[in-house]
Formats: structure tokens, C-alpha cells, sequence
């Protein structure tokens, strides 16, 4: 479908917006549930956009900067595989075809984080200069620029793809034959693993792998919900602490991280 | 340093405001520093009227600084408490505050990223995409407005603690009430992943095991229905009773590991990328393979 310059212009200014969000990591718009969606609203696509969003925060679940490492870029992936899957004029149909567009995006998004990382170490150096003068005024411009730098990075990419049209985004996407976009369905159902996988390694101890084995088994009552799940783990947790301090043996395993599990994957 | 300069509130709700933006011009040479410098504005208008001294402390503050971006909150507050007692005259150096801030950052980083990034993230994640698969708009909301709630809360709060607490607040760390919270959120974390793991990771291979021809009677006869609407009923009523739609009793490969438990075929690929994670295979390298495997496993048949 073709865009109007309204819509157009609120695309741009969401991609802008999931730019900053994308090194802030405050308000979280560039997370794939919100950007999304988020472009599904101003473009007259709530739905497929809705679900193209929650699949790919399954994705995202444990895409994190940690320290200086830089994560897939969630922002790029989402606001441009949005776009494409509004360009395509698809609908829901389109949803598995635009995510596997969005992982290569999430690799490009990557090396432009990089680089305007980069360029914030100049930026930083007139911010040294402008403190030797006492000049506040002049860090919080610089501060600023950097700021709207990491918004240009999403909102510029965001507007070369509508530039190009809907017209070669269409014809990419249906010049792909069923057994790919099948194949790509079913490789969908399997990639969220992986960030389970990370997030599962980052919390694992000897101590809580226990409470995954109860949450996996309990799993299979389907009439279990997931606010239901949120109830039954937080009695456990909070019946796991009143009893620790209650033993007095509870620090028993006091410093002790081990990861049994953990342990026997690495020795395979 | 007769007259005592003290922090208003108003300041203190400012410089709250200002910390969101601290990772704004994070850079590959000192990190945060420059959103740190920019959170810390209002309080070195307040302290500081000279130019040399508002020069001394934008540099004092412009130094490296990395953690997590909430977490930063405390070490904000317990930096205004400090600044503050060095404006009225304490003995209080650049190096204890850049001491503080240091000390600080790694240990609270270690707290915030499992906390934030892989506990209240995932669960809330997972609890919007649920609802947003299903196409319920509540999905996105929900998670906007519970992130946002919690994240301004803790930042607000902490910061506030930080700042009453002053230089003691290191000793506050080592306290039982934080350790409890991240102990139990990590055993929410990981029941909630454990169910997540069971329900999301789909995974069906279609290979057929074993193909039975059944009895007579034990299937719909369709041929021998009676025509229209009747015929409807009468097949309805003979599979609520237990009759089988087809002749042959079909068992894929699936329906044998479902009888171990339904699931299982999800978890073994989950623990087979936690392996490969280790072995430092990169998560995207692990993405695009399993996009191979699937269409690679899908035009052979076998899923």
C-alpha cells in the first residue's frame, strides 16, 4: 500500500524515536512490541503489525547491551521490517517473511550503532573543551547532538526504504516461493530458543534450576495462563525465602553459584 | 564558607528527569560520562557560582563512567550527597568521589543487568507478546506502562537513597533486602523461562511412524451416514464417542515424544543453544542457522 505524507512523517518520527530508545534503553520504544506496533497505528495496520511485534520481541528477549558489547539492533529490525510489512500490503500473511528480513537488519543496525559510538567520542571532546570554560550550556548541546545522532541512525534508514516504495518491497517478498516462506515459518517456531538460551545462561544457578523444571513440567496444563504462571512463581520464590532464613541452614549453599546443568552442557 | 548550599528537591526531581538521557552520548572512550556530566547540571548550578569551580566539577564529572542505566540512580544520589558536603567545605576530594562512583558501578551493574535486562524484561516481554499474538492491543500497553512504572519508581527511589544515605549507602549493598530481591527474582525468572521454554519453542517433525489400519466400528463409516444435516449429527455423536475420523490410526514422529512430555523436542534445542552459547557461537550465527535448518529440514519432509 502506498503511504501519505502524514503517515510518512509519523513513520519517521517513530524510527527517530526507537533510535534514541535504542542506546537509552529508558522508555523502551525501540523494542519490537512498541515500535511495531506502534507503526501498525499510524499506518492503518494495527493487527499484523501487533503480532509482527510480538513475534519478534519472542525474539528479542534476551538482546541486551551489557557493558560496551552492543546487542542486535532491535530498533532497526523492527521499525524496518514494519515498514516492509506494511509496503507489502501482506497483512498477517506477511509476518513470518518480514521477520526473517528483520534479522540481517538487526546485524546492519549493529555496525551503525558502532559507528555513531564512534562518532560520540569526538563529541565528547568538545564536551572537555566546554568544561574548561564552565560552560554548562555547551555540554548539554553537545549532549543533545549526540542524543539526535542515534535518532537519524533508525529514522534515516526508516526513510530510504518508503523511498524506494512499496512497489519493489512487494515484488521481493512475493517473488519468494512457498517452500521458503514455509521453511522460514517453521525455522520461526525455533529461533526463539536462542534468546531463552541467553537469558537462561545468565540466570542459571545450581540453586534456581530446580524452579525451571517445576515451570517446564506445569507447562503442559494448557489451561494454565501466563499471569497464572507469574502468581505460582512468585508464592514459590517468596516460600523459597521465608524457608531459607527459617532453616538456618539456608546459607548453606552461601557462595556456592555452581550450575550443575551448566557444568555438564560445558563438559559435552 | 559561611552559607551552606543545599539541593532542593526540585533539583534533585530535575537531575532524576536529566538521568534518563545518561547513556545519550555513550562513546567508545569513557562511556556515560557525558550523560553524567548532563544529569549533574542543576546540582553544579546550585553548588557552584564561580566559573572555576563549575569548570573544576564538569571535569571532575566528565571522567569514565559505565553501568547500568538504572542502577546509575543511586550512584547519582550518593555523588549529590558528597558534592554537596565538598561545596559547604568537608575535606571531601576528587578522588573520593571518583572513588565512590567507581566502586559503585561495577558491583550495581552486576544487580542490574540480571535483574533488569534478563529478568523483568523477559517476563514482561513474554507477557505482552502473548497478548499481542493474539492480536489484543493490551499487550503493548501493558508492557509500556508496567516497564515504565517500575523503571521511573526504582530510579526515583534509589536516587533518593542515595542521596540520604550518603558515603554509606556501600554498606547498605551488602544488606539482606537486596539479595532477597534478586534471589527471588531470579527464581520467578526462571520458573516463568521454564514455561516459556515448554510453550513457545515450536518445534514439529512430520515424519509418520506407524500408519494401523483400524477395526470396523472404531472409525466413521462415511459412506453409510445419513444425507444432510442428519448426517452431520449422526457423525458428530459417533466421534464425541471416541470413534477415530479416519481409518488408520496416524503417529508422527512428534506424537511419540509428546508421550515423553509435550515439549520436549523445545527444550533440547533450547539447551543445545545454551551449549553453543558457550561455546561462544554468536546468537546471530544461531539465528540465521536455524532459519537454514528449518527450511533445509522443511523441503526434506521431515518438519
Amino acid at each position: 500500500m502506498d503511504l501519505t505524507i502524514i503517515q510518512i512523517i509519523l513513520v519517521v518520527l517513530i524510527a527517530f524515536l526507537a533510535g534514541i530508545e535504542g542506546i537509552l534503553d529508558e522508555f523502551q520504544f525501540h523494542q519490537p512490541i512498541l515500535a511495531c506496533t506502534l507503526i501498525g497505528l499510524v499506518t492503518g495496520n494495527l493487527i499484523p503489525c501487533l503480532i509482527l511485534g510480538g513475534t519478534l520481541q519472542l525474539l528479542a528477549l534476551g538482546w541486551a547491551n551489557i557493558g560496551a558489547a552492543v546487542a542486535p539492533d532491535a530498533a532497526l529490525a523492527s521499525v524496518a521490517s514494519a515498514i516492509i510489512l506494511v509496503l507489502s500490503g501482506q497483512g498477517e500473511a506477511g509476518v513470518d517473511a518480514a521477520i526473517a528480513i528483520a534479522i540481517p537488519l538487526a546485524v546492519a543496525g549493529l555496525l551503525l550503532t558502532i559507528i555513531v559510538r564512534t562518532i560520540a567520542t569526538g563529541l565528547v571532546h568538545l564536551m572537555d573543551k566546554a568544561a574548561k570554560e564552565g560552560n554548562l550550556r555547551a555540554i548539554e548541546f553537545w549532549h543533545v547532538i549526540a542524543i539526535v545522532l542515534q535518532g537519524l541512525r533508525i529514522a534515516i534508514p526508516a526513510a530510504l526504504i518508503m523511498a524506494i516504495g512499496a512497489g519493489p518491497v512487494r515484488e521481493l517478498l512475493q517473488a519468494m516461493p512457498a517452500w521458503l516462506t514455509d521453511g522460514l515459518a517453521v525455522g520461526g517456531g525455533m529461533v526463539v530458543a536462542v534468546g531463552f538460551a541467553m537469558v537462561i545462561n545468565m540466570m542459571a544457578t545450581k540453586e534456581v534450576w530446580p524452579f525451571f523444571a517445576i515451570g517446564f513440567v506445569l507447562a503442559t496444563i494448557p489451561s494454565i495462563t501466563l499471569l497464572g504462571f507469574g502468581g505460582i512463581g512468585v508464592a514459590l520464590a517468596l516460600i523459597y525465602l521465608a524457608l531459607s532464613k527459617q532453616g538456618g541452614s539456608g546459607n548453606g549453599g552461601g557462595g556456592n553459584t555452581g550450575d550443575p546443568l551448566g557444568d555438564i552442557i560445558e563438559d559435552y | 564558607m559561611a552559607q551552606e548550599m543545599k539541593i532542593t528537591k526540585r533539583d534533585r526531581i530535575a537531575i532524576w528527569w536529566r538521568s534518563t538521557f545518561i547513556q545519550g552520548s555513550w562513546n567508545y572512550e569513557r562511556m556515560q560520562n557525558g550523560g553524567w556530566a548532563y544529569a549533574m547540571i542543576p546540582a553544579i548550578k546550585r553548588l557552584y557560582k564561580s566559573k572555576e569551580d563549575r569548570a573544576a566539577a564538569l571535569e571532575r564529572h566528565l571522567e569514565f563512567f559505565n553501568t547500568h542505566p538504572y542502577v546509575a540512580s543511586p550512584i547519582i544520589g550518593v555523588t549529590l550527597a558528597l558534592e554537596e558536603e565538598r561545596s559547604s567545605g568537608a575535606p571531601v576530594d576528587d578522588a573520593a568521589i571518583q572513588g565512590v562512583k567507581v566502586g559503585m558501578m561495577g558491583p550495581l551493574a552486576g544487580i542490574g543487568d540480571p535483574t533488569f535486562w534478563f529478568t523483568v524484561r523477559p517476563i514482561l516481554g513474554a507477557l505482552g507478546a502473548s497478548l499481542a499474538l493474539t492480536g489484543n492491543i493490551m499487550g503493548p500497553i501493558l508492557y509500556f506502562v508496567l516497564w515504565n512504572l517500575i523503571r521511573m519508581g526504582f530510579k526515583w527511589y534509589t536516587q533518593e537513597l542515595g542521596y540520604k544515605a550518603g558515603a554509606k549507602i556501600t554498606d547498605d549493598m551488602s544488606g539482606g533486602l537486596l539479595q532477597d530481591v534478586t534471589k527471588g527474582a531470579s527464581i520467578l525468572g526462571m520458573f516463568v523461562l521454564g514455561s516459556l521454554v515448554n510453550r513457545w519453542v515450536n518445534v514439529a517433525f512430520t515424519p509418520v511412524v506407524s500408519r494401523v489400519q483400524l477395526d470396523e466400528g472404531a472409525y466413521i463409516d462415511w459412506d453409510s451416514l445419513p444425507a444432510g444435516a442428519d448426517g452431520i449429527r449422526t457423525a458428530l455423536e459417533q466421534q464425541a464417542a471416541g470413534l477415530s475420523l479416519s481409518q488408520y490410526d496416524v503417529t508422527t514422529l512428534q506424537d511419540n515424544l509428546d508421550g515423553f512430555i509435550p515439549g520436549l523436542s523445545g527444550l533440547l534445542i533450547t539447551l543445545l543453544c545454551m551449549w553453543l552459547l558457550r561455546k561462544k557461537v554468536s546468537p546471530i550465527t544461531m539465528i540465521l542457522g536455524l532459519f537454514v535448518v528449518g527450511i533445509v529440514f522443511h523441503v526434506l519432509g521431515i518438519m
